[in-house]
């Protein structure tokens, strides 16, 4: 299949051979447009977000207010921190234009006059790589004053993270942006409203932002029939863990996970020929499934919610028979202790127990009733946090003991050692 | 009582009277960013990289530079986990212990590590020379087991080869000079 995101062109990274591809016309066609006929056309494309939660994007940007009364402000979120994620940093690389592009006409639709990328603190040395695609962008015209002498206006700035996962979150990363702890928002009032400097404010994926010129260039008709009708278009895939060639992969939605895994275009199958005994299909936060249910599931929205998981950010982690699920599971409940912001109750104290319980369990110290009370503790976080932090933790507890109960009971004290001890 | 409260007083004239020359790069960065609304952020980036880690008189400097109250820089440096109030090592040797890292063998690495070079992760090699420091998901899962060593990622890592990298950087002179260079430019 055709690439639209990461074609296999040289230097595409470079403006002068972005351009002689195509690049910016995407930009010129927007800027003869009515801004609420480019919401339009991104609505109707059926574009939903990448950054985690699939929200139609076309939708997200109508709710901003219109008008110029007050600044508004465009954040792109390139913090990148869900583990097992490393597709935003391809676009940085090979493919930079196309996200600026995209940010650019989201900017004129929405009526937009700064815009800031939020990178995370790690990727340094791609940051210097954007910074280094948006001087060149501003020196041919396409951002800063006057935009192609349509006189629209718009800026574009980067920002380095600085280290924490919690800032992926849309209103820590704007806390953030203002140069503050990466502390998440009481929604509402929601960032439309509210985001910014108070101001209303819209947040994107980077690869949200990159598949807006693909919608512009090509008509939002055409856009929609590439991969499935209720989450279409071209989706990044990273493969990491049990794999003979990890790596990101673009693909249409809707190819089969069992594809992605084994096919010689993509994962390569697994190492040694060894089974696969579990997949988690989206980052660290999404439910895990047992290898043997991967039959009929696909990489696309609803698929993925009928297995009992979802597409989060598609990084599609593998990992064979030998694999110490219990262990990889401590590992994830330690990330998310970790990285909670400590500021409500439930996700604070709940991450840590489910974080020393799951040490128990991997040390052979837990008892029966705990495999109950790490979905207990689970299930009294979930919902009941300010932000998706405590959800993300509870998950993976949820679905991992759910699904490999039996791993769980193995590791169990066994009672006359209980009895004797 | 605040720590060296004179250094605090002296810093009012730009350029530290210390006579330390790392303060004008400092001075310079924050001439640059001020006025941005993300300031103070990226100037403790700057700030981290001149002088490696950010000490209680550093951070003085800055919110005194910057108008600031120094309980809100106090705050954002301590929030980041980017940001070091210790000094580490001459070189970092920062494991990535994220998910996609873990299945693929982070853990047998360290244990070798912590092994052969009788250093614990979250601690310094005795010489001074190497920081064992474990990471979350540094976003290069595809070449998991991942690395970050002194800023540059290396990927499919064996235990031997991390062995013989830390190696390396025991045996190798000072770097400072040039990480300086780097983040001013
Ligand atoms: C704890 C947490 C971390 C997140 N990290 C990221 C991230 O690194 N990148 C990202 O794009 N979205 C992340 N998100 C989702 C954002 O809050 C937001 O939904 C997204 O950036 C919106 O963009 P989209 O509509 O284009 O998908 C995170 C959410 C949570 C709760
Ligand atoms: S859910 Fe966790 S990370 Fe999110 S605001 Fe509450 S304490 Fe912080
Ligand atoms: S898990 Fe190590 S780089 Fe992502």
């Amino acid at each position: 299949m055709e690439k639209y995101i990461l074609p296999n062109i040289p230097n595409y990274h470079k403006i002068d051979v972005y351009e002689q591809h195509g690049g910016y016309a995407a930009l010129k066609k927007a800027l003869q447009m009515k801004p609420d006929e480019v919401i339009d056309e991104v609505k109707k494309s059926g574009l939903r977000g990448r950054g985690g939660a699939c929200f139609p994007t076309g939708l997200k940007w109508s709710f901003m207010p219109k008008g110029n009364d007050k600044p508004k402000y465009l954040a792109v979120n390139g913090d990148e921190s869900e583990p097992g994620t490393f597709k935003d940093r391809q676009i940085f690389e090979f493919n930079p234009h196309m996200m600026i592009e995209g940010i650019i006409i989201g900017c004129y639709a929405m009526g937009i006059t700064s815009a800031y990328i939020y990178i995370r603190g790690e990727y340094r040395k791609w940051i210097k790589m954007v910074d280094g695609a948006l001087a060149d962008a501003y020196a041919k015209g396409y951002i800063g004053e006057n935009i192609l002498g349509t006189g629209f206006t718009t800026n574009i700035y980067t920002h380095c993270g600085a280290g924490a996962y919690i800032c992926g979150e849309e209103s820590a990363l704007m806390n953030s942006l203002e140069g503050e702890r990466g502390y998440p928002r009481v929604k509402p009032p929601f960032p439309a409203q509210k985001g910014l400097w108070g101001m209303p404010t819209t947040i994107n994926n980077v690869e949200t932002m990159a598949n807006v010129p693909l919608i512009l260039n090509k008509g939002y008709d055409w856009y929609s029939k590439i991969g499935v009708a209720k989450h279409p278009g071209p989706i990044l895939v990273g493969i990491s863990g049990h794999v003979n060639k990890p790596g990101v992969y673009e693909v249409p939605t809707g190819v089969p996970l069992l594809t992605l895994i084994n096919d010689p275009q993509y994962g390569g199958g697994v190492p040694n020929g060894k089974k696969i005994k579990a997949v988690i299909p989206g980052g660290s936060s999404t439910m895990v499934l047992r290898g043997e249910n991967l039959e009929g599931v696909n990489m696309d929205a609803d698929s993925l919610k009928a297995a009992g998981s979802s597409v989060g950010t598609a990084g599609l982690i593998v990992m064979d028979e030998d694999t110490d699920i219990v262990a990889v599971l401590a590992r994830i409940a330690h990330f998310y202790h970790h990285e909670s912001c400590g500021q409500c109750t439930p996700c604070r104290e709940g991450t840590g127990w489910l974080e020393k319980m799951l040490h128990r369990f991997e040390h052979g110290e837990a008892r029966q009733e705990d495999v109950e009370m790490l979905v207990e503790v689970a299930n009294q976080i979930e919902g009941n946090t300010i932000c998706a932090l405590g959800d993300a933790a509870a998950w993976p507890v949820q679905s991992f003991v759910k699904r490999f109960r039996e791993e769980f009971e193995k590791r169990v004290k066994v009672k006359e050692e209980v009895e004797a001890a | 009582m605040l720590p060296n409260m004179s250094l605090q007083e002296k810093s009012q004239k730009t350029a530290h009277p210390s006579g330390d020359n790392r303060f004008k790069l400092l001075d310079r960065a924050i001439t640059k960013h001020q006025g941005r609304g993300d300031s103070l952020i990226e100037i403790l980036h700057v700030a981290q990289g001149i002088f490696g880690y950010l000490e209680n008189d550093l951070l003085i400097y800055v919110a005194h530079a910057i108008k600031l109250p120094i309980s809100r820089v106090y705050g954002v440096a301590t929030f980041y986990h980017f940001f070091n109030l210790k000094p580490n090592g001459e070189h970092t040797f920062v494991l990535c212990m994220g998910t996609a890292c873990y299945v693929k063998g982070a853990e047998q690495i360290q244990n070798a590590l912590e092994e052969h070079h009788h250093c614990k992760f979250g601690q310094t090699t005795k010489d001074n020379k190497v920081s064992f420091i474990t990471a979350r998901c540094v976003g290069s899962c595809g070449l998991a087991p991942v690395a970050v060593l002194d800023n540059a990622v290396v990927g499919k890592l064996t235990r031997d080869e991390s062995i013989k990298r830390v190696e390396q950087m025991r045996n190798s002179v000072k770097a400072t000079e040039q990480t300086v260079q780097e983040v001013v430019v």
